[in-house]
């Protein structure tokens, strides 16, 4: 077995003569928390789409979870789980609904979702709230639901795109402890996020601008070698160069 | 199929916890019936009619008894004077006026021959053609009446018998039409909301990133919205045979494969609009101005296709509403098998097929 979650060559997307994504590449190891930063419309979200399936790329390769992403679109995304920057449950489904939903469409045993859904409302601390329509739900709180719902498989990787936008500092953090937690269990965590502080807490991080990755490292290397005090320093160092804006 | 089951299951909640929404899908077939059926009708009864009776002798007398007795006339504000006439149409209280001159009885008894005057108001041209008919056949029949003793040489009786529909009742042309018309809202305008609401609320893309083939999430979404229809076909036949007296004449079942049929065109329909719109705004413009609207006009069930030029008759071909109007009218009115209306349901079949086909297509090549 390859070591690597995912590996990326050249990757590139055209959308009608714009170059959205322009030959990037990198390596993603098993079990990493992987921070994918880039200003608006650097291209990151394309890139992310590319990697799920939901997009075809126009060059380059890419291997998800050990899978073509050209071929072998179906097996890639039985291994991947998917948390958009909508919000992506359904408000007019129950907490347990929408957990039973989405684990029915990944094929998972009826009584294994029941033994399962029971064991995250204990852990999410909702039991109480199971039959509670989700629009009844805090932000917060219904963030942590879509995660627990994206990880729900058990998948070798998890896509996350902007997860925490709007959410406050609080359950920013625990959030970020599920996310750890899904990482200790050798889950791969592919993030995209705004939040600099959040970049600190990834095992590595890239920043792409215009398309292109201009930085891969881990955060600390990073700070070292633009001799910044924060990530926040290092960003704005590397983003200021970009040329587009959404 | 496990996967099916769950999408099935989902649709259902989002259906039953929209109530109101529910409540309109169920109740508008109700009301476009009771709608059509008392209030839209171009049936004339009752209309308001005034005779200036200026000859009253027993024939006249008789003539306007017969005209009160009809239940097409209601007679309204007597007068002898014909200035009067103008003033009563003026103000839009009588439809027509019938004028028996005074000279009238002497006449007819002295050289059997006389003269009566029908005047109508004809700002509505279809309503005043039907009252002066209405009239001239009263009129007519009273004639014959008094010629009865000593018949008149030559005469020519016209039997005339309306086929399918001997009392002319307008229920038996809208019942088709509301059918044809409710299910084209239910089916095409609720699946493509439904299909494109989950790509605004960013959940198209939850599942196009899970291992479910996006056949089934669109079919999944269809199958909920073929039961509220089959539920609303029972309510309109049922309503439209005891409320309205229209009968069956024709297969029960033939008219239900039909009618299914014609949901799944729609389906299609709805299907394929989702596909290529973005949001609901979009999808519920494209519905009902592209859909509903030439449904309306060119179904034949308001307007009849056989006036219109030709270039609007070609158009008329591609709606699938026509075809099924023309069906259930074979199938429900005239009693029709199916030997009689396979070519029609050749159509529908054909626009089904073309329509999946194009609403699966166009919905795989968002994926890539």
């Amino acid at each position: 077995m390859n070591s690597k979650a995912i590996i990326v060559e050249n990757l590139t997307k055209i959308f009608n003569g714009f170059t959205a994504v322009d030959g990037i590449s990198f390596e993603v190891e098993k079990g990493e928390i992987f921070g994918f930063l880039g200003a608006n419309g650097a291209g990151k979200t394309t890139a992310m789409k590319m990697l799920c399936g939901l997009s075809m790329p126009t060059s380059g390769s890419a291997m998800v979870a050990g899978f073509d992403v050209y071929k072998e679109n179906e097996s890639i995304k039985k291994n991947i789980g998917y948390m958009s920057q909508k919000f992506s449950l359904y408000e007019d489904l129950t907490i347990k609904e929408n957990i039973r939903f989405y684990a029915g469409i990944y094929g998972i045993r009826p009584e294994l979702i029941t033994s399962k859904t029971t064991l995250l409302l204990e852990q999410l601390t909702l039991e109480k709230e199971a039959n509670l329509l989700v629009k009844q739900l805090p932000l917060g709180w219904k963030q942590k639901l879509a995660f627990s719902v994206a990880i729900f498989h058990d998948p070798q990787i998890v896509f996350l795109d902007e997860p925490t936008g709007g959410v406050d500092p609080i359950t920013r953090r625990d959030f970020w402890n599920m996310i750890y937690d899904a990482a200790a269990k050798g889950i791969t965590v592919f993030v995209t996020t705004h939040y600099m502080d959040e970049a600190e807490y990834c095992d590595r991080v890239s920043i792409m601008v215009d398309g292109q990755i201009d930085a891969l490292d881990t955060p600390g290397n990073l700070k070292s070698s633009f001799q910044a005090g924060s990530m926040d320093e290092v960003f704005l160092q590397i983003a200021r160069k970009a040329k587009r804006s959404e | 199929m496990k996967q099916f089951y769950h999408f099935i299951i989902k649709e259902f909640y989002h259906i039953f916890r929209d109530r109101k929404t529910l409540l309109i899908l169920l109740g508008m077939p109700m009301a476009q019936i009771v709608i059509f059926g008392f209030a839209l009708s171009n049936e004339v009864k009752n209309a308001h009619i005034t005779i200036v009776n200026q000859s009253n002798g027993a024939a006249s007398m008789k003539l306007v008894q017969k005209i009160e007795s009809s239940k097409y006339f209601e007679t309204y504000n007597q007068t002898t004077q014909t200035s009067d006439i103008e003033k009563m149409f003026r103000k839009g209280t009588i439809k027509v006026a019938l004028v028996i001159p005074p000279d009238f009885d002497k006449t007819i008894l002295a050289q059997n021959s006389s003269r009566l005057q029908i005047i109508s108001d004809a700002t509505d041209p279809n309503v005043a053609t039907t009252l002066t008919a209405y009239l001239s056949i009263i009129v007519a029949d009273f004639q014959k009446e008094l010629n009865q003793p000593n018949s008149i040489p030559y005469t020519i009786n016209v039997e005339t018998r309306m086929m399918y529909n001997p009392q002319l009742k307008g229920a038996y042309n809208f019942v088709p039409g509301v059918m044809a018309m409710v299910l084209l809202l239910v089916c095409t305008l609720m699946t493509s909301l439904t299909v494109v609401r989950e790509k605004e609320l960013g959940n198209m893309e939850i599942l196009l990133a899970s291992p479910v083939n996006p056949l089934i999430i669109i079919l999944a979404k269809a199958v909920p919205y073929l039961l509220l229809s089959i539920i609303n076909i029972i309510t309109i036949l049922l309503l439209s045979y005891f409320v309205l007296e229209v009968p069956i004449n024709g297969s029960l079942a033939l008219l239900f494969a039909v009618s299914i049929l014609f949901i799944l065109v729609s389906l299609a329909l709805g299907l394929l609009i989702s596909s290529v719109t973005d949001t609901q705004k979009a999808a519920m413009f494209i519905s009902l101005i592209v859909m509903l609207l030439p449904t309306v006009m060119f179904s034949g069930f308001i307007f009849p296709i056989e006036n219109m030029p030709l270039p609007l008759r070609v158009i008329s071909n591609i709606i699938p509403a026509k075809w099924y109007f023309i069906i259930v009218k074979s199938v429900m009115i005239k009693g029709l098998g199916f030997s009689l209306i396979w070519k029609e349901v050749l159509i529908l079949t054909g626009m089904m097929l073309f329509f999946f086909t194009m609403a699966i297509k166009k919905f795989k090549i968002r994926l890539s």
